[in-house]
């Protein structure tokens, strides 16, 4: 036991250097990709997520299409080398059924859909590298992507995920503090404050669920703060270019033209 | 509400932000690992009234530093680095060191990477009160975080990450404090303590303060005090001793690179384990690895290369045909060194050290020459090449007074001499004291600080006197350190969890929104009795049965609600778990809990209301469970016999009573349930135990010897005990399969019974089947001699020395197919009765109650690795616990046979017991007195015919006559106990007086 790492030192610090309280780093690009009408790049400590999304279009399959409001539906790929392990996730697995699955529930209330029947409304997935808190860097980087691709949603959607290291709650974890301790993620509605997902991986007592969910609630309004700035500011670019005679998202820059060049696979 | 943030990584940096490494998983794959750093402007220096620091919590670091230093007359702040805790814990601790201490992250966790014990003595020096110990989280500060530049090693990386910190501290304060040019000469120095000379030479390149300990050490006040601490570790540089060493060449080979040992064991030709050494032979040890079931045999002391008991060791394994049997003569170092100089430090070699080196010679020369052994008994042999981990502690030992230069009471002068350890497991240790003649005849406590190459003997110093040999004090003080019991008296913030009430709590008037009586039952009413040794004070668990109309058993086994009043995660929760068992000396109790609850508030007594944790079954008459219930109960019982109350009681045909026909139903019950046990294949194991009966009128007399004595109703309790363990363990582990606190017994690998169905076969023509627990147990069923009723026992006692022993563990840490209880034959298993003395209770408790949704589960109790780590702590405290039980019991049996090997005058008379013999070596025979419970040694004077195929020793008689003795006879002893005129210890000897007298 002697060499493992301590999830909660003495001093207060968890074992990157972080406080309880304090999320990871959050990068959050919002440059045009491709083909696609709206998408996010979502980085958040070393966990990064592409969300890219079409539509509102119309429905393909029949079977899929719905009379009065618009399908959405949602493709998660694990990259192989997003963990040091490679493995290859299929498509059909279970990991990958229920992360999908679960986006798929948590915008379904959130997005406007009545304003779009019978057509459908695509989600891709594609996670880049993982240390923790997938899931909730899934969701923002999905309300990010939806809100550029213009389709409307009632609120934002900010997730985080939090455990409890003995008695003491955490925000943020990496898959070394996952590993360790009871953990939960919450997804929250911060204009509303409308819980819109909570997932629990582990058991935990009553009392300190009620602690963290608390405090995962409010780290969802940090969260909102940090979206909306990136929303506001792609926002503003968007009209600088437009009043500059540039065609609207043109990447002004060349990490804009790679990413243009990968968009479609 | 907290503040929640998001952290910031400047992406510029990320050399110093992101760390990458390779790791192997438990699958054998290398996987690549990417971890992030977050550096920050906000980590506190500690100092008082620093100006640039964020607010500070809890006690800081006084402005001015401490005084009292002549080279550093306005004060100084001490820095110490890794070394200096490794190897001067003791001097750390001294409560005349008391400068303020800036522990760096660097230092602690490279301390808690080398050594557990050392960072939890460093830990409790952070929060002592008398301490001034700030910790500085250098690395995650962004002006002293490190990064390992490519080819450094770790070592040197951590160095100069410790003198980056103390730079930035210099730095640090003359910015603080230093704003008025006039101060900067009055600055207090932050020193750099280490004794890597290397270390102090690039400090004194960059400009910063530095020190060794001893230099440090002799310019305080109380230098010559403390300079007895210090220990002999890290003085390479300075003592002149290691050129002269040098001069004389190694004695042992040199420990291979770290590096060569991990890639050795990890690419298959080394491998890794704990050395344990052969208490009868200290020139043999041997290692357990997992590729082989023999362990491996380490001969000699040069092939031992400096191991120490517990230490884990890295060995290489000679080709088979040099594989060896474990020696069978008894090697003793008192005697073999006896006249060993401890000064080393003279200019040649001296006689009387090669003289030590030519008798170790012959010793093993004798070994070897034995003829080559039955190829079944030869087992890998090797030797030490490197150490991966020194497990060296605190030892009791005696100072031996033959090694001492002077030994005039008043002499002062530096000597070395031996100090002589207790546990026949470890070497001598040579230390250097001023002392050395008032500690001659005390019980004194020794660390081992190093173990050169070229010293033949470990190193070490004296850390504190227990007392004289022999008092009790000493003797009960040794014994608690020797196997780290602790024993302080449990301090205030540990009392004030128990209820305000004190010995006036009772249980409160029913009431159901009483949170007492909350989801209780009231079994008031309910015949309940206990049945427990005399004189028992903690009373846990109790039992009831009746009838019912359906013709069914109810029967109840009730046991104190421990985990009422023990909460989870406060101070006395936390102590409970540290010591993880109640310890039972012959004269001393040390508890787990305040006595408070064990002999009062959880005593189920009689007449008294209690609150308990019930488990209720409805029984068949022939003992098949028709169901089973848990319930948190009030009881209040009607009696509280001693077994033998009980037993009689229950013979006796007038008494029609409901108590009594509850007595005789549940023992009825048992005897059908330990049928079934039977069946299944549980063994019926024997442990030499014996009882201390101490005479309490008189303060130094003991005492009288006796066998413990089983009745009917000790087995009654037994069953009970065991059904309800069993009945708990099944249901915790139903609702909690991955944390689930259970108990289990491994089958012992059959190897470890190979000697003992050699010796049964070839003495007595008995087979003894190892196939399975329950054909073991059929077979010692039918190992009878019938001129020889002690045989089985004696049988069974040997046969429980091959086995393993019981563990607990956390149910989602191992094989579902592992669980089972190989010595009960029960799949599954854990401990639920005996929550006053065992932790493992205790979290067993809390366990049930969260599984009858009495109460929510703790956090913790839910994280396997939580429950891991509980549990390897009880696990070794009760190991340890067992063992000083033991320790304890043999020191008054060598009291009693002191006191009745003496007259009315005081002069030693005989005691003579019968023994019967249960080794044999090739100068003596290993013997058993079951009456005292005692093991002993007779050695042969004379030259002896030793037959290791047969197990005989055959000693010529005068008249041409021979006697032949062979394990398992039955023998006479005489038994002395004599004070080793060395160590002034008392020594138990025996003699053989029948069938032949070894005196002569
Ligand atoms: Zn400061």
């Amino acid at each position: 036991m002697g060499s493992r790492v301590e999830i909660l030192n003495d001093g207060g610090y968890r074992s990157d250097g972080r406080r309880q309280f304090e999320l990871r780093d959050i990068a959050i690009d919002l440059s045009r990709h491709g083909q696609a009408d709206g998408s996010a790049m979502y980085t958040q400590g070393l966990t990064e997520v592409l969300v890219t999304v079409f539509g509102p279009r119309e429905a393909k399959l029949r079977s899929q299409t719905i009379h009065n409001r618009a399908n959405i539906n949602v493709e998660v790929n694990i990259a192989a080398f997003s963990t040091g392990e490679r493995r290859k996730r299929s498509r059909g697995d279970k990991r990958i059924l229920e992360l999908g699955a679960a986006i798929k529930s948590t915008f379904e209330p959130v997005i406007q859909t009545h304003l779009y029947p019978r057509s459908q409304i695509d989600i891709f997935v594609q996670v880049l590298q993982q240390d923790g808190g997938l899931l909730s860097a899934a969701i923002n980087a999905t309300t990010l992507a939806l809100i550029t691709a213009g389709i409307p949603l009632f609120d934002y959607v900010c997730a985080v995920s939090s455990g409890v290291h003995s008695t003491h709650a955490m925000l943020d974890l990496t898959t070394l503090e996952e590993n360790d301790v009871p953990h939960l993620t919450v997804a929250v509605m911060p204009r509303t404050g409308k819980i819109t997902l909570v997932t629990l991986e582990t058991r935990l007592h009553s009392d300190r669920f009620e602690e963290v969910f608390r405090i995962a609630c409010e780290a969802g309004k940090v969260l909102h703060e940090e979206m909306r700035n990136a929303i506001k500011a792609r926002t503003s670019a968007l009209a600088r270019a437009m009043g500059e005679g540039h065609p609207a998202g043109a990447p002004s820059n060349r990490e804009g033209d790679e990413d243009f060049e990968m968009g479609d696979d | 509400m907290v503040e929640i943030t998001i952290r910031k990584r400047p992406h510029a940096e990320a050399v110093a932000t992101q760390r990458k490494f390779f790791k192997k998983t438990a699958r054998g794959k290398v996987v690549k690992v990417l971890r992030e750093r977050y550096l920050r402007e906000d980590v506190p220096c500690g100092i008082s009234h620093c100006t640039i620091c964020p607010g500070m919590p809890g006690t800081t670091l006084p402005t001015s530093g401490g005084q009292g230093h002549k080279s550093y007359p306005h004060g100084h702040f001490i820095l110490p680095d890794t070394n200096v805790f490794l190897h001067q814990m003791d001097l750390m601790e001294a409560s005349q060191l008391n400068a303020p201490v800036i522990l760096l992250q660097t230092v602690l966790e490279e301390v808690r990477h080398r050594s557990l014990p050392l960072y939890n003595r460093l830990r409790a020096l952070v929060k002592a009160e008398d301490k001034q110990f700030w910790v500085y989280y250098n690395e995650f500060r962004s002006e002293t975080a490190c990064i390992r530049l490519d080819g450094e090693t770790p070592n040197d990386r951590n160095d100069r990450s410790i003198r980056k910190a103390s730079d930035w501290y210099k730095s640090h304060i003359s910015q603080v404090f230093g704003r008025n040019p006039q101060n900067i000469s009055t600055l207090p120095t932050v020193l750099l303590l280490t004794d890597d000379a290397a270390n102090r030479k690039f400090c004194d390149a960059e400009g910063i303060p530095n020190s060794s300990v001893r230099k440090y050490v002799e310019g305080l006040k109380d230098a010559t005090s403390l300079l007895d601490l210090l220990s002999a570790a890290g003085e390479t540089e300075i003592e002149p001793t290691a050129a002269l060493v040098a001069g004389r060449g190694a004695l042992y080979p040199e420990y291979m690179p770290q590096a060569n040992l991990v890639a050795g064991v990890k690419a298959g030709h080394l491998h890794q384990g704990h050395f344990n050494a052969n208490p009868y032979n200290y020139l043999e040890g041997n290692v357990t690895v997992p590729a082989h079931t023999k362990p491996v045999l380490l001969i000699g002391r040069e092939h031992m290369n400096r191991a120490v008991q517990g230490d884990v060791v890295v060995v290489e394994i000679f080709d088979e045909k040099e594989w060896k049997a474990p020696a069978d003569a008894v090697v003793d170092q008192e005697t073999t060194l006896k006249n060993d100089d401890p000064d080393e430090s003279e200019e040649e070699p001296d006689d009387e050290n090669a003289l030590a080196e030519e008798r170790e010679r012959r010793a093993l020369v004798r070994e070897n020459a034995r003829k080559q052994p039955a190829s079944s008994e030869r087992q890998p042999t090797g030797r030490v090449v490197g150490i991966i981990k020194r497990n060296w502690r605190a030892y009791v030992c005696h100072i031996d007074s033959t090694s001492l230069a002077s030994s005039s009471a008043t002499s002062l002068s530096l000597q070395s001499v031996f100090a002589t350890p207790v546990s026949r497991f470890l070497p001598r240790i040579r230390l250097r004291t001023r002392q050395a003649p008032t500690l001659i005849g005390q019980k004194i406590l020794v660390t081992i600080d190093r173990w050169d190459a070229t010293s033949r003997y470990p190193e070490g110093h004296f850390v504190r006197a227990l007392g004289r040999a022999e008092s009790k004090e000493a003797e009960q003080e040794s014994l608690m350190l020797e196997f780290e019991v602790p024993y302080r008296p449990f301090g205030k913030a540990i009392l004030d969890c128990l209820p305000p009430e004190g010995e006036q709590w009772v249980v409160p008037p029913k009431d159901p929104n009483n949170p007492a009586w909350r989801n209780r039952e009231d079994l008031r009413d309910k015949v309940i009795c206990s049945i427990d040794p005399p004189g028992c004070q903690d009373i846990d668990d109790a039992l009831h049965a009746t009838m019912l109309p359906n013709g069914n058993i109810e029967a109840g086994v009730h046991i104190a609600d421990v985990s009422y009043f023990v909460l989870p995660d406060n101070p006395m929760d936390a102590e409970a778990a540290a010591r993880g068992t109640t310890v039972y000396l012959v004269d001393k109790r040390i508890d787990m809990l305040p006595a408070l609850l064990g002999t009062n508030l959880c005593s189920l007594r009689p007449h008294v209301e209690r609150l308990a944790f019930s488990v209720i079954w409805e029984l068949t008459p022939d003992a098949q469970i028709v169901n089973v219930r848990f319930t948190k109960s009030v009881i209040a019982s009607k009696s509280a016999f001693t077994y033998e109350e009980a037993q009689i009681r229950k013979d006796d045909p007038h008494r029609q009573d409901e108590l009594t026909q509850g007595i005789r139903l549940l023992n009825s019950i048992a005897i059908k349930l330990r049928q079934q046990r039977m069946d299944a294949g549980a063994l019926n194991l024997a442990s030499p135990e014996v009882k201390i009966h101490l005479d309490s009128a008189e303060t130094s007399g003991p005492i009288d010897v006796e066998q413990k004595q089983m009745l009917e109703t000790n087995s009654l309790v037994e069953e009970f005990m065991l059904l309800a363990n069993i009945s708990v363990a099944k249901k915790i582990q139903e609702t909690f399969p991955q944390s689930a606190v259970l108990r289990r017994h491994l089958p012992p690998p059959k190897t470890n019974f190979e000697k003992l169905q050699d010796i049964l076969l070839k003495r007595k023509g008995m087979k003894l089947d190892v196939s399975s627990s329950g054909a073991l147990a059929a077979s010692l069923d039918k190992c009878v001699d019938s001129a020889f009723p002690a045989f089985n026992t004696l049988v069974r006692i040997m046969a429980t020395r091959c086995m393993l022993s019981a563990e607990y563990f956390c149910s989602g840490s191992v094989g579902r197919d592992t669980f089972g209880h190989y010595g009960l034959a029960s799949p599954i298993y854990t401990h639920f009765t005996s929550p006053i003395r065992r932790y493992a209770d205790v979290l067993a408790h809390r366990q049930l109650a969260a599984a009858i949704n009495y109460a929510s589960l703790h956090a913790t109790l839910h994280s396997k690795t939580h429950v891991e780590q509980v549990l390897s702590v009880v696990n070794r405290r009760h190991r340890m616990a067992q063992m000083a039980s033991r320790a304890s019991v043999e020191f008054y049996v060598g009291l009693a046979l002191k006191s009745r090997g003496a007259d009315k005058d005081g002069k030693p008379k005989e005691v003579q017991e019968e023994a019967f013999v249960i080794r044999t070596f090739r100068n003596g025979l290993g013997v058993f007195v079951s009456k005292l419970g005692l093991e002993g040694l007779v050695l042969f004077k004379r030259e002896i015919k030793f037959d290791a195929e047969n197990y005989t020793v055959t000693v010529p008689q005068p008249k041409g006559k021979e006697v032949t003795v062979a394990v398992f006879d039955k023998v006479t002893v005489r038994i002395t106990v004599e004070k080793d005129r060395n160590t002034q210890r008392g020594v138990v000897k025996m003699v053989l007086v029948e069938p032949v007298d070894t005196s002569t």
